[in-house]
């Protein structure tokens, strides 16, 4: 710290945890002490307080305790002579700081004025409340669960490198564009939050037009500094979602996030002594604290892994304008917290980024469409010689967007011929999928699908901007060699508008997705004698192995066996290693001496057994970022399958974010399991005990989403109704309900033998 | 050796002390620093070639090849003479600790009068290192089991000393290898003394195994007992502001002065005078109360603690009675001059003896026990309070310090980080980057051969400077408080620019004041959590880190600095050796004080060297600091890379007016 800031933040702490106090006393004489508390989005009740003190708290009544640890952090300020020292203290205001705004936070949602209205606004992706407004006229509120896990993967993967916290408003409109178009250039999830006399960031991005919310990595927590407390519950839930941590473990939930969570404040405008003293709670987390104004530097290291505190006052950064500051304010940022990017260089004339690939593109805003009810679109990639590719040549074949009516549609064929000496034609679909991200990570591009049922939209702004069909094949070819350089040498891009060539094309193309179909089919574990870990997720949860094989994905559903495959060829030393199956203990179990040692060593001792095709015995772990979890509901003699989008209560008592503690962390708990969602269509799910006729209950969105999937695997158990006998949350969510449910229907799963 | 009077600038730089040497020369009153002048060393003792262990010497070996009677050599003489130094000043410091630890047995039982467990915390903290069980047992029954621990390590005669296992692991396994690890601690003391005796141990590198084993006992035994122990009744200190010098005596009050090393009386003098039937009873006696202040480490003991002031380090014992303010001077154990008595005679003063090991002949003596401690205490006080009528004409030197001491290991967590991120991180980061450059431990007495403070104090002010964090304990941190570098504001002006960023980033002064000489046990917990943080290798030798005795004086001092070396430790002396041999004379008489330097370093990757120049003692330190910072491949020193941190700009922003501040926040454009 320093005595200016010690003194402005033990100051804020104390003004903020005495207004806790009276907001609190308040509360409990309208309310009562057995009111319930909570953030309705998360299963972590207070999530900061659950991290730092381990109580779980939902009544009103156990508010008063925390309160009072709060207050005990408090230290006097330092004294203007012969001081004693004020960093520890300071640190401490700042941890009582963020325990009296969750606790001012919980009053406002039982009060309603949480998530903060604000007319007119519309979030672009952000928890719906139940008050009937959708995702109109308020601000999100915390981050929920559902969002939570579906980000982890992303970053931990580095796709997305990190979060920030921004509070306060820029100088101008127009620096605040830039702020955000920079940090969601590189990926970085941001928080927005606080304002400078009245005036937040948030009012000026809503101004210019900016779409916030979840689908661009941009969410707006409220217009005060209270509200930043959101952004370290999302810190405290990621070391309790995938760190395997339990509430109380304080210290464990700060250190995680110093060292694996790549996070940083962004003080925008006058710093008060409430944002100094929420900075003093950030610095616990070894978040740094960046202002574009005049404060006190803090630079030497060890709460935070670089400098603490850096001042970086507007007018003294370099920079011919205003753009140029805030791209270097940005780029300080990330060099302070030593945040990792990966960009490619992708030359379109719009802005390219992984924070635009939930960018709705809507009708009115539509320059073109190919694919969907209109037309038709299909994208194939194939390895060829070496020779036969005549490396970044892009052509379009047939008439370009300028030639279709505003509002249009047309046929469109993406052929993409790649050639590389590491190459395998095993890894076409494996980068054919990717066509999907690349061309979704233009600002204005919406991509929807894959292979021939492929839809894709140009929106007016970014024809506008001069974005053409030419550009597909730019992106494509940029990314295909910034991302998978080490197996492709060479690429090649087509693109077909001619009715002729795309039929040609289309053709051929659905004779390779056959062939690959068929491929897949014939590949099972028994043909193979490598699987695949995947330990990706280690920088998040240290002890979790994937072991992956060709009928049992990763849990996160991003990785199949043969993106492992092509991973190890793209980085031999990184997260995928080939595990050799080695000498047969129990097949049919899905034990092999090869997995079994490797994730002795890769989970550091703690798993000691994994079996391949078990629920009930020796379970694979997880990390946190499962797709849906699968429980034994005993009474049912069978399990229930929850996804992650699934909100609503399960036979089990809990919900999909009450499950998912049980489910992660890298721990072993016989009975649940974190799965991907197409590990329930293999033959091999949970094979040992019984298989797909177990499931008794899963949630409607994956019957509806997986519908056609469901179906196959229904006639492949020989019942081919068994699908319309799995109860969702429309028949029941009590164990009770779901028994007469399954008498009814005649379930399979009760005439089974039984899992114990 | 002709005598000679030095100059008052000779004698001290304390201008407190040169104002009460004034007055004691006005009186015609003697003082150690006369009596220093009149009395030059008896230079082959000084040298340590004398052996006066049996009836057939003493030998004085002052030509090449000559032996003892018995056939002794000048380097067996040379050892056996350190080992008997090591042995007095490690029974010293552990039989404190011995009666800490059945001050804790005799608490748990409740069988005293005042005392309570004070901190809980550490209690358990440190009962649970030795794997006592602590869930569900009260305070006592924790307290009971480890004083039977603590107690036990003193007769133990078998086995390992418990608290060895606090070192770090890399340390233990070396002490193992090389035997060194004490069985028990007056098993060690005895043994000292046995090998030392006429006809014994007769093989120098035998001897000084011994040494260093015996030494051991203190660091990693007694001094670790007595210092957990203090924390324990009294609380583990955390900063406090508290004042240092003569000036802190009162002139309206009762000046009662606690002198010598143990907390158990001072600590409950402290409580006993805020009584308020003593109160009453000092004003009825016309003062306005009872002023306590202490000197030497036992001033350290209730200046870190309670933030009692400390009226001086050693050599000022003297110089408070001279003021003629002082009621009652109440002694313990250890460095208390007997001419204390002599003097005190010249004024009203009553110099009070206390412990059952000391008395001085024509002392008032008052036998101080456990049981009935705040009755003791009390009736000290009221001793002193009685004799108040009696102050005759006073002159207190108008001199007085502040500083913040209280730096415990424990504190030194929690400022690094607060409740949720204590840790050592930020100092071992704040090395690693170089701001600061090393650590300095600077600790040990006051020696009237030298300059009073000119040694400890120079020597600290030109390691700030080049961005060394100096930690004190003893008659070294009251020298430095005295001269305002215990205050935080020293840490702004009075350092390197990389030290500053950190002082200012913590609060600190750039010297620490860890506590008693006692308390250097603190500085090994230090040390050795530092190596376990990582960064800066995996045991102390490796940290880049020294530690300085500058005016040493005492037996207990050779005890500290051969621990020390033998945790890993380069240590440096300032003064004469005694053991310097006479090489310019006497071939091979230096042969124990190379291998004290050279060997033992290749023995334990620490070493002792005595240093007579203050910026030698400088270099030599820089010297080593740098050479463990490259062997670490740490970046090199280089302090204009710092300094970017801080308040400064702050001032000129609040200086303006709410518009120009408005305006003045982006900055000034380039």
């Amino acid at each position: 710290m320093s005595k200016y800031i010690a003194t402005r933040a033990i100051r804020g702490a104390n003004a903020l945890v005495t207004e806790a106090e009276v907001m609190l006393q308040r509360a409990m004489a309208e309310k009562g002490p057995d009111t319930t508390v909570a953030f309705p989005n998360t299963a972590y009740y207070l999530p900061m307080i659950l991290g730092m003190t381990g109580i779980e708290v939902d009544k009103l009544g156990q508010l008063p305790e925390i309160l009072q640890h709060a207050r005990s952090l408090l230290h006097p300020m330092p004294s203007e002579r012969k001081w004693t020292p004020y960093l520890g203290e300071t640190l401490d205001g700042g941890m009582a700081t963020l325990l009296a705004a969750e606790i001012i936070e919980a009053i406002r949602f039982l009060y309603g004025t949480e998530p903060e209205q604000m007319p007119g606004f519309d979030l672009s992706g952000g928890t719906i409340y139940g008050n009937g407004n959708g995702a109109a006229g308020h601000l999100n509120g915390p981050i929920d669960d559902i969002q939570l896990r579906s980000w982890g993967i992303q970053l931990v993967d580095g796709r997305m490198p990190g979060f920030a916290a921004i509070v306060g408003a820029a100088k101008s409109n127009e620096v605040a564009v830039k702020i955000i178009r920079e940090l969601q250039r590189r990926n970085i999830l941001t928080f927005l939050s606080g304002n400078v006399n009245g005036r937040s960031i948030i009012h000026q991005l809503a101004e210019e037009g900016v779409e916030l919310g979840y689908n661009t990595f941009t969410v707006p927590f409220g217009t005060d500094t209270i509200s930043a407390i959101y952004a370290l519950g999302f810190a405290a839930r990621s070391a309790l979602t995938f760190g395997g941590m339990k509430g109380g473990q304080a210290r464990d939930i700060l250190m995680y996030n110093k060292d694996r969570v790549f996070a940083f404040v962004l003080a925008l405008g006058e710093v008060d002594d409430l944002k100094y003293a929420a900075a003093a709670g950030a610095i616990n987390f070894g978040f740094p604290v960046i202002a574009d104004t005049l404060i006190p530097q803090i630079l030497p290291t060890g709460i935070t892994s670089y400098e603490h505190v850096l001042s970086m006052p507007w007018n003294e950064i370099s920079g011919a304008d205003d753009m140029e500051k805030a791209e270097r304010l940005v780029q300080k940022c990330i060099e302070v917290r030593g945040v990792k990017i990966q960009i490619a260089d992708v030359p379109v004339p719009v802005p390219y980024g992984a924070a635009f690939e939930g960018e709705v593109v809507r009708k009115a805003d539509m320059r073109i469409e190919f694919g969907g009810k209109k037309s038709r679109a299909f994208e194939y990639l194939r390895m060829v010689d070496m020779d036969e590719v005549e490396d970044g040549k892009i052509e379009v074949i047939g008439p370009d967007i300028d030639e279709v009516e505003v509002g249009g549609a047309i046929d469109l064929g993406i052929l993409i011929k790649v050639a590389g000496r590491k190459m395998q034609s095993d890894f076409e679909p494996v980068l054919e999928r990717q066509v999907h991200y690349f061309i979704n990570g233009g600002s204005g591009i919406q991509h929807i699908g894959q292979r021939d049922i492929a839809w894709i939209r140009i929106s007016k702004g970014a024809a506008d901007k001069g974005f053409t069909l030419k550009h597909f094949g730019d992106i494509l070819y940029a990314r295909f060699h910034s991302d998978f350089g080490s197996i492709v040498d060479k690429v090649q891009i087509e693109i077909f508008t001619d009715p002729d060539q795309n039929a040609e094309w289309l053709e051929k193309a659905r004779a390779a997705y056959d062939f690959r179909n068929q491929r897949l089919a014939d590949l099972t574990d028994e043909r193979v004698d490598l699987f695949y870990s995947c330990t990706l997720c280690q920088s998040f949860a240290p002890n979790h192995v994937c072991v992956i094989s060709p009928q049992r994905l990763g849990l996160c559903g991003a990785y199949n066996w043969l993106d492992c495959k092509a991973s190890y060829e793209i980085n031999p030393t990184g997260p995928n290693q080939p595990i050799p199956k080695g000498r047969e203990i129990d097949a049919s179990k899905g034990y092999w001496e090869g997995p079994t040692e490797f994730v002795q060593q890769a989970s550091h001792g703690q798993v000691e057994e994994v079996s391949m095709y078990s629920i009930m015995e020796n379970p694979m772990t997880a990390c946190g970022c499962f797709e849906c979890i699968v429980m034994v509901v005993p009474e049912a003699n069978g399990v229930m399958v929850v996804s992650r989008e699934d909100p609503s209560m399960t036979p089990a008592g809990m919900t999909f974010s009450t499950l998912a503690g049980v489910a992660g962390g890298g721990l072993q708990s016989p009975g649940v399991m974190g799965v991907g969602k197409y590990y329930l269509t293999s033959p091999k799910f949970i094979s040992t005990d019984g298989g797909f006729k177990r499931v008794v209950w899963m949630s409607t969105f994956l019957k509806e989403s997986m519908a056609e999937e469901f179906k196959a695997v229904a006639e492949r158990e020989g019942d081919p109704d068994l699908i319309n006998k799995i109860a969702d949350e429309t028949v029941c969510t009590e164990v009770d309900e779901l028994l007469v449910h399954l008498e009814e229907v005649g379930h399979p799963a009760l005439t089974m033998d039984s899992m114990f | 050796m002709a005598k000679k009077e030095r100059t008052m600038d000779e004698r001290t730089i304390d201008p407190a002390s040169k104002e009460m040497l004034i007055r004691a020369d006005e009186l015609g009153l003697g003082t150690a620093f006369h009596r220093a002048e009149a009395m030059p060393p008896c230079n082959i003792g000084a040298a340590g070639m004398c052996c006066k262990f049996c009836g057939m010497g003493p030998c004085r070996l002052t030509k090449d090849g000559s032996t003892g009677v018995c056939g002794a050599t000048i380097d067996t003489i040379q050892a056996r003479n350190l080992v008997r130094a090591i042995a007095a000043g490690s029974a010293a410091h552990s039989d404190h600790g011995r009666d800490m630890a059945f001050t804790l047995k005799a608490v748990a039982n409740g069988e005293t009068e005042g005392y309570v467990l004070r901190d809980i915390a550490k209690l358990r903290t440190v009962a649970a290192f030795y794997d006592i069980p602590i869930e569900g047992r009260s305070p006592e029954e924790i307290a009971n089991d480890l004083a039977d621990l603590y107690i036990a390590q003193f007769g133990q005669q078998k086995g390992e000393l418990a608290p060895i296992r606090r070192a770090t692991e890399k340390r233990q396994k070396l002490w193992r290898e090389l035997g060194v690890v004490p069985r028990g601690i007056d098993r060690e003391v005895v043994e000292s003394l046995h090998r030392t005796h006429m006809g014994d141990d007769q093989h120098v590198p035998h001897l000084l195994e011994q040494a260093v084993r015996t030494s051991m006992t203190d660091g990693w035994g007694g001094s670790i007992i007595a210092t957990d122990i203090a924390d324990i009744l009294f609380g583990t200190p955390a900063p406090v502001v508290g004042q240092a010098n003569l000036g802190v005596l009162k002139d309206d009050m009762v000046n009662v002065v606690v002198h010598g090393h143990e907390p158990l009386l001072s600590q409950m003098m402290v409580v006993a005078s805020q009584d308020p039937e003593i109160i009453e009873y000092a004003e009825a006696a016309g003062a306005k109360g009872v002023n306590m202040s202490g000197i030497c480490c036992t001033a350290n003991e209730i200046l870190v603690r309670q933030g009692v002031p400390a009226a001086g380090n050693f050599l000022q014992q003297e110089l408070a009675i001279l003021t003629g303010a002082v009621e009652a001077m109440v002694v313990d154990v250890q460095c208390i001059m007997q001419a204390l008595v002599s003097l005190s005679e010249n004024f009203h003063t009553k110099v009070i003896t206390t412990s059952p090991k000391v008395r001085i002949t024509n002392a008032t003596h008052i036998e101080f026990n456990e049981h009935k401690a705040l009755t003791i205490a009390k009736d000290i006080l009221k001793v002193a309070i009685d004799n108040y009528k009696n102050r005759g004409e006073t002159q207190i030197p108008d001199v007085r310090s502040d500083l913040v001491p209280g730096f415990s290991h424990e504190y030194i967590n929690y400022m690094l980080g607060g409740t949720y991120r204590s840790s050592f991180r930020p100092l071992n980061d704040a090395i690693m980057s170089g701001r600061i450059r090393g650590v300095a431990a600077i600790v040990g007495c006051n020696n009237p051969r030298s300059t009073q403070d000119h040694f400890h104090t120079y020597v600290t002010k030109e390691l700030l400077k080049q961005d060394v964090l100096v930690v004190e304990t003893g008659c070294g941190a009251i020298a430095a408080a005295k001269l305002g570098l215990l205050l935080g504001e020293a840490g702004l002006d009075k350092v390197g620019p990389g030290l500053r960023e950190i002082c200012e980033t913590i609060g600190i002064p750039p010297v620490l004041h860890m506590g008693s000489c006692v308390d250097n046990s603190r500085i090994l917990t230090v040390l050795t959590q530092m190596a376990e943080e990582g960064g800066l290798g995996d045991d102390i030798d490796q940290i880049p880190a020294v530690g300085l005795a500058p005016e040493w004086m005492s037996e207990k001092a050779l005890a500290i600095a051969t621990y020390c070396v033998a945790s890993g430790a380069y240590v440096i002396f300032g003064g004469s050796s005694p053991l310097s041999g006479m090489p310019d004379r006497v071939s091979d008489s230096d042969l124990v004080l190379n291998y004290l330097s050279v060997e033992w370093e290749n023995l334990y990757g620490g070493k002792l060297e005595f240093i007579n120049e203050a910026d030698e003692m400088v270099q030599k330190t820089l010297e080593h600091i740098d050479k463990k910072r490259a062997a670490l491949k740490l970046p090199e020193y280089d302090a204009s890379k710092f300094g970017k941190s801080g308040d400064a700009r702050m001032g000129e922003l609040e200086s303006l007016s709410f518009e120009e501040q408005q305006k003045a926040l982006y900055g000034v454009p380039a």
